[in-house]
């Protein structure tokens, strides 16, 4: 069947060539690019999904070079509220947000797909690294690529609206057809950083927002240890940038184990103190082939992007997902997607709002 | 099925006409500033489209300044004018608030960088300068005024201004007064002896000639300091060799449009007439901006409450139906027209608007597919709503 579907095109190789398949295989393909920033200067050049001057003439000439119509949609106020509003509100709540994941749900596939399918379109393809197979979701061959776990939280419905051109592809392979099709973003670097930081530097961005809230670092039984210039720069897990003056009585090196922002309070301790193995996370996603898990279901868990995979069982309960891991994990902060996969594929996911 | 091309404002196709000599003169080698037989060839090119353009458009060849087009002639007229009058102690600027940007950001740039002190003139719903909104910005300080500047007819909304009677408030003052006639010539009668302004600016690929060439008319006395130095071409006003197809097409073009002007008025006006009827009838509650009566033949633009201009251009390109949402980008982002603001229009109405501008290859079959289409076009855009 020929698909009316819109191609969100953000200036990069992936998106580039993601369309120019889809074109190819006979839909009736429309490129837009989504503009992010009513400040187009102030993001990142190459950063993914975004909106430099320089990566919209990037997306406009990939859709010539296709030949498909291109347009440019003005989405920087929902852009602004729901990923870097909630960026910045997940930080001063101590919590950890993933913003591509963010604008993943909020964005591409709610904000845009409402307005496409509205204005006609069937479904919205992008350039991720992930399989939709019978509108399920699952990993992309690419291991060092897989994009899965930030769209684990689409819902069945958007999946059954999202089209991802490059499922079976690796990157390397994209990157040869994009020079092999005359796409001039064959060679443009991968983008990895938060696109809205134009510097890269997340703590100076937050501090410019949130201001600087100078508050204790403490260890395990509650001694002041250091003091920090503000809780949101922390991410429950790290170990660099404490800048505690006093070593451990043990000598070994100590981590942020949790983040309390009301008393604007890190507590640090030992790696040891840092493994959990039950973690209960909230606003559950049931987007895979299997039933919602009322018993404990034998399955796999990630908790962060590009993260180690850890076997658990995972039970609803509630609006509650307990997941209990088989060997502990580390580094397991709130605010990160628990994305639960049975092998490759997603069935699954919640935002972590505890762990221990 | 072959588009309807209503983005005429935006450019018209080249007339065959100067197509032919602009083509012609490609093959031809010579500099008019050479002194030998090749360069005196290309320099009868040039004075010859010199005459062409003056007499078309009721100036004496030695008031036609050749330039790469409006933005260039707007450029020349604000910066160079206002240097000029600068160095005399005048640095007022007044501009309306409808110009193009060309007009207007040359203006905001001299009071940004400079010490230009830039007053924009008010307009009315209609988007037209009042004389009165002139008069006192003048009176408040007449020895001031560095220069006035305030189009010939509006490229978004089509609303012709008073010209003439404008320029008659500053020249009672002695201030110079330019007009941004890109839009008018060939669409109006645009005589500038007779129209008492200063300054008047011409684009070559709004009239049926070449992009990339242009005009400043510049009355006999009127000297701006150049913006661009160097050969000393053109009066010593605006250096650079003189592009000799490009300007033969360019006087070709201006010639032909002014001689049909009244044919195309009429025609066009017909067309556009029909055109505002048909959309009314299809859409009952959209809004016509500008001038009920005194605007551009083949103007027609509107507001569609409920919808976004992004949106409806999106959807009537894909039924073969190319026109403009009329506003300034960057990065591609639609901005609210400035010039719908300055009417009085909020944010909302300005960014649900759409232009469509008629010229001298437009047909009726080009109306009927926009009347065929836009009723659809306009209720799926008011589904998908305002993001």
């Amino acid at each position: 069947m020929r698909l009316r579907v819109l191609a969100a095109m953000s200036g990069g190789v992936d998106s580039a060539v993601a369309a120019a398949r889809i074109a190819e295989a006979g839909h009736d393909v429309t490129g837009v690019h989504l503009a992010l920033s009513a400040n187009p200067q102030s993001y990142r050049t190459g950063a993914r999904g975004c909106c430099t001057i320089e990566d919209a003439r990037d997306a406009r000439r990939a859709a010539d070079v296709i030949g498909i119509p291109f347009y440019v949609w003005d989405m920087a106020e929902r852009f602004h509220r729901d990923v870097v509003e909630d960026f910045v509100g997940e930080y001063a709540a101590g919590r950890t947000p993933n913003p591509c994941l963010r604008c993943n749900e909020k964005i591409k596939f709610e904000a845009v797909l409402e307005r496409a399918l509205a204005l006609g379109f069937d479904a919205v393809a992008t350039g991720h690294h992930a399989r939709i197979v019978d509108g399920v979701l699952s990993r992309s061959p690419d291991e060092g690529k897989d994009q899965s776990y930030v769209l684990g939280v689409l819902t069945r419905e958007q999946l059954a609206r999202a089209i991802f051109p490059l499922g079976d592809s690796t990157k390397a392979r994209v990157r040869e057809e994009a020079a092999r099709r005359g796409l001039m973003v064959a060679d443009k670097p991968d983008s990895h950083d938060v696109c809205f930081i134009a510097d890269g530097d997340t703590r100076g961005f937050l501090e410019r927002r949130l201001g600087a809230a100078q508050g204790p670092i403490v260890d395990e039984s509650g001694q002041v240890v250091g003091s920090h210039e503000g809780a949101y720069g922390f991410t429950v897990g790290q170990r660099k940038g404490l800048r505690i003056d006093r070593p451990a009585a043990d000598g070994r090196p100590r981590y942020v184990l949790s983040i309390e922002p009301v008393s604007n309070t890190i507590t640090v301790g030992p790696r040891s103190a840092l493994e959990v193995t039950a973690i209960v996370a909230e606003r559950p996603v049931w987007n895979g082939p299997v039933a919602e898990p009322y018993e404990p279901l034998a399955c796999t868990v990630q908790l962060r992007a590009h993260g180690e995979v850890y076997a658990c069982r995972a039970r609803l309960s509630g609006e509650e997902v307990h997941i209990t891991l088989d060997a502990p994990a580390t580094g397991v902060a709130a605010g990160q997607a628990a994305v639960l996969y049975l092998g490759d594929t997603v069935i699954g996911s919640a935002t972590i709002s505890t762990a221990a | 099925m072959k588009p309807a091309y209503l983005d005429h404002a935006a450019t018209t196709p080249m007339l065959p006409e100067a197509i032919e000599v602009m083509t012609a003169q490609l093959g031809q080698v010579g500099n008019a500033s050479s002194l030998h037989a090749a360069g005196r060839r290309t320099r009868r090119v040039v004075e010859e489209a010199r005459e062409s353009v003056a007499g078309a458009l009721g100036a004496r060849p030695s008031e036609v300044v050749f330039t790469s087009g409006g933005t260039e002639a707007d450029n020349l007229a604000i910066k160079g004018l206002y240097w000029a009058r600068r160095a005399q102690g005048a640095n007022r600027i007044l501009v309306s608030a409808v110009e193009h940007h060309a007009a207007l950001d040359p203006a905001h740039w001299l009071g940004d960088r400079q010490d230009a002190v830039v007053e924009v003139l008010d307009v009315d719903e209609f988007g037209r300068v009042h004389p009165r909104t002139l008069r006192a910005a003048v009176e408040r300080d007449p020895g001031t005024v560095a220069l006035v500047s305030v189009m010939w007819a509006n490229n978004e909304v089509g609303t012709v201004q008073a010209v003439p009677e404008l320029a008659e408030i500053a020249h009672a003052h002695g201030i110079p007064f330019h007009t941004d006639a890109v839009q008018a010539v060939g669409k109006l009668p645009v005589v500038f002896s007779g129209s008492g302004v200063d300054a008047l600016t011409v684009s070559g690929h709004k009239v049926g000639g070449p992009m990339g060439v242009g005009a400043l008319l510049l009355a006999r006395g009127v000297d701006p300091v150049p913006v661009l130095h160097g050969g000393g071409q053109e009066r010593d006003v605006r250096s650079g060799t003189l592009d000799a197809p490009s300007l033969a097409g360019f006087a070709t073009a201006v010639r032909i449009a002014v001689e049909r002007q009244a044919e195309t008025r009429a025609r066009l006006t017909e067309l556009r007439d029909d055109l505002i009827r048909k959309v009314r009838q299809a859409v009952p509650d959209v809004i016509l901006n500008g001038d009920p009566a005194d605007r551009l033949p083949g103007n027609a633009h509107f507001s569609f409450p409920g919808c976004e201009g992004d949106a409806l251009l999106m959807l009537l390109d894909a039924k073969g139906v190319e026109c403009s949402t009329g506003s300034a980008c960057s990065a591609g982002v639609a901005q609210p027209s400035h010039v719908l603001l300055a009417m009085g229009a909020d944010a909302v109405r300005a960014r649900g608007s759409l232009r469509f501008s008629l010229g001298h290859t437009s047909t009726q079959a080009d109306v009927d597919r926009v009347a065929e289409v836009i009723g659809g076009v306009v209720e799926r855009a008011r589904r998908a709503g305002l993001t």
